[in-house]
């Protein structure tokens, strides 16, 4: 059987934040790119982020994801440097740098001369008992059908975490129309910003600091969540049970970096839990210890979206650069992006993420 | 359940489809995937586990997790969080891992 491989400049997997934005940036300079993406849809998880970002405006700070996933979107899409294939699967990454496509049960192959990994993460489960229960969902599964499809997944729900994400979430499905029982978070403090979590308390919802949840209840689906409180060494205290009438447990836990591909390419991986899980070590324009094969975003190391969408550009002005397109003004651009983030990490927010980074920052 | 006020979105929805789901007809609509039209419905046991018989729903609707597989039209192991209503879908849940392969078939 004959099989088509097409050599291919740049190519994105994934166009989330990051991938859309190493994307427009490689084909700005002058590079030809493929974007790959498995959803029917760009915009990755911003699609559902109906919530104004934070940050300077550089950082794209009061604006809602989804406004800057359609107007990220449709640069992609008009760019005539961009070809941008949604639907399309990658399920390979060859030691030979080819990749394995899937596109609506066609198989493709692409050997490019460069590849940006921008896979994202997936949602962090918790262990307790019953926790496979239907009705127990990560947060973005419950942003996705309450904010892309506009259903909501019960009537009453106990939030896990008191993140950015969790409190923004619990917000939402306020504002959807839920009720929200409670907050719990194990930290001794609430992880979120201070307005998000202002605007949940004053709605009346209890932030519980201190706790977790101890087990789900229910035959066929969540009837009942107890939770307990946790002592300073984050042991449980018995005796200190609280019930829960809900029919929805939501699962605010954090984020692992999907790097299933990397991992093929042979890209060195470490465990740094600041970043979430396994990310790849990688140079100041993430690059990673395979020549060619960059990472952003999520995959790259659990962060928000703003700094996704930097590493994205950093990564497709550097991969572009290599390959000879965009020399004039190159070192400009690249230190302006470089000081974008840095501002984006910096103070005391942006310690977890500095401490992770110098873990796998190398060369 | 659908939500039909909201202060910042705005849900514009497809043409309505007939599906089944275990035999039963459904409506949902074109656009959303079957897991929206069957949360629409209520329904959020998708399957059975296939060695504790435990049931499952949906976890992280973006097709990271495997927990949301069903039967649809005939085909296994189906990631309905993912694949898109169509007009006639049958649904079914799933018990066990399906076959996959049938020799001499």
């Amino acid at each position: 059987m004959q099989q088509e491989i097409s050599f291919v400049e740049i190519a994105v997997i994934g166009g989330g934040p990051a991938g859309l934005c190493a994307a427009l940036e490689a084909a700005n300079a002058g590079a030809r790119v493929i974007l790959l993406d498995r959803q029917d849809r760009l915009g990755g998880q911003l699609i559902k982020q109906t919530h104004r970002f934070f940050g300077s405006r550089s950082h794209r700070a009061s604006e809602r994801g989804i406004n800057i996933a359609a107007e990220l979107t449709g640069q992609v899409i008009s760019h005539p440097l961009i070809e941008a294939l949604t639907g399309a699967t990658v399920f390979g990454f060859y030691e030979d740098g080819v990749l394995g496509v899937e596109q609506e049960g066609r198989v493709f192959y692409l050997k490019p001369s460069r590849v940006i990994v921008a896979t994202g993460a997936s949602e962090k489960n918790l262990a307790f008992p019953n926790n496979d229960l239907p009705g127990i969902y990560g947060a973005g599964a419950v942003q996705t059908l309450v904010n892309v499809y506009g259903i909501l997944p019960g009537k009453r729900v106990l939030m896990v975490g008191a993140g950015n994400i969790g409190v923004i979430v619990s917000y939402q499905l306020l504002q959807a129309g839920m009720e929200v029982a409670a907050i719990v978070e194990a930290a001794p403090r609430i992880g979120a910003y201070w307005v998000h979590a202002a605007k949940v308390r004053r709605a009346g919802v209890p932030i519980y600091t201190s706790h977790t949840i101890k087990r789900a209840y229910g035959e066929q689906e969540v009837e009942e969540a107890v939770i307990w409180q946790l002592d300073e060494q984050g042991q449980p205290v018995p005796g200190t049970e609280k019930d829960f009438a809900v029919d929805t447990i939501c699962l605010s836990v954090g984020l692992s970096p999907l790097v299933e591909l990397l991992a093929q390419a042979g890209c060195r991986l470490a465990y740094v839990p600041q970043l979430g899980g396994h990310v790849p070590l990688r140079d100041a324009n993430l690059q990673t210890t395979v020549p060619g094969v960059y990472v952003a975003g999520d995959a790259a190391g659990v962060e928000e979206a703003s700094a996704a969408m930097m590493e994205g550009a950093l990564a497709g002005l550097h991969a572009a650069y290599s390959l000879g397109y965009g020399r004039a003004g190159y070192e400009d651009r690249r230190r302006e992006l470089q000081h974008q983030l840095d501002s984006l990490r910096s103070g005391p927010v942006g310690e977890k993420i500095r401490t992770g980074l110098a873990r796998v920052l190398a060369g | 359940m659908r939500i039909e006020q909201h202060p910042v979105l705005e849900f514009r929805r497809g043409k309505k489809i007939k599906f089944t789901f275990d035999g039963k007809e459904y409506v949902g609509y074109e656009g959303e995937t079957i897991a929206a039209a069957l949360h629409a419905a209520g329904i959020r046991v998708m399957r059975e586990s296939p060695v504790l018989h435990r049931p499952r729903g949906l976890f992280c609707a973006i097709g990271n997790c495997s927990s949301c597989l069903m039967t649809v039209n005939g085909e296994p192991n189906v990631r309905i969080c993912v694949e898109k209503l169509r007009p006639g879908m049958v649904v079914e849940s799933q018990k066990g891992k399906g076959v996959v392969y049938a020799a001499g078939n």
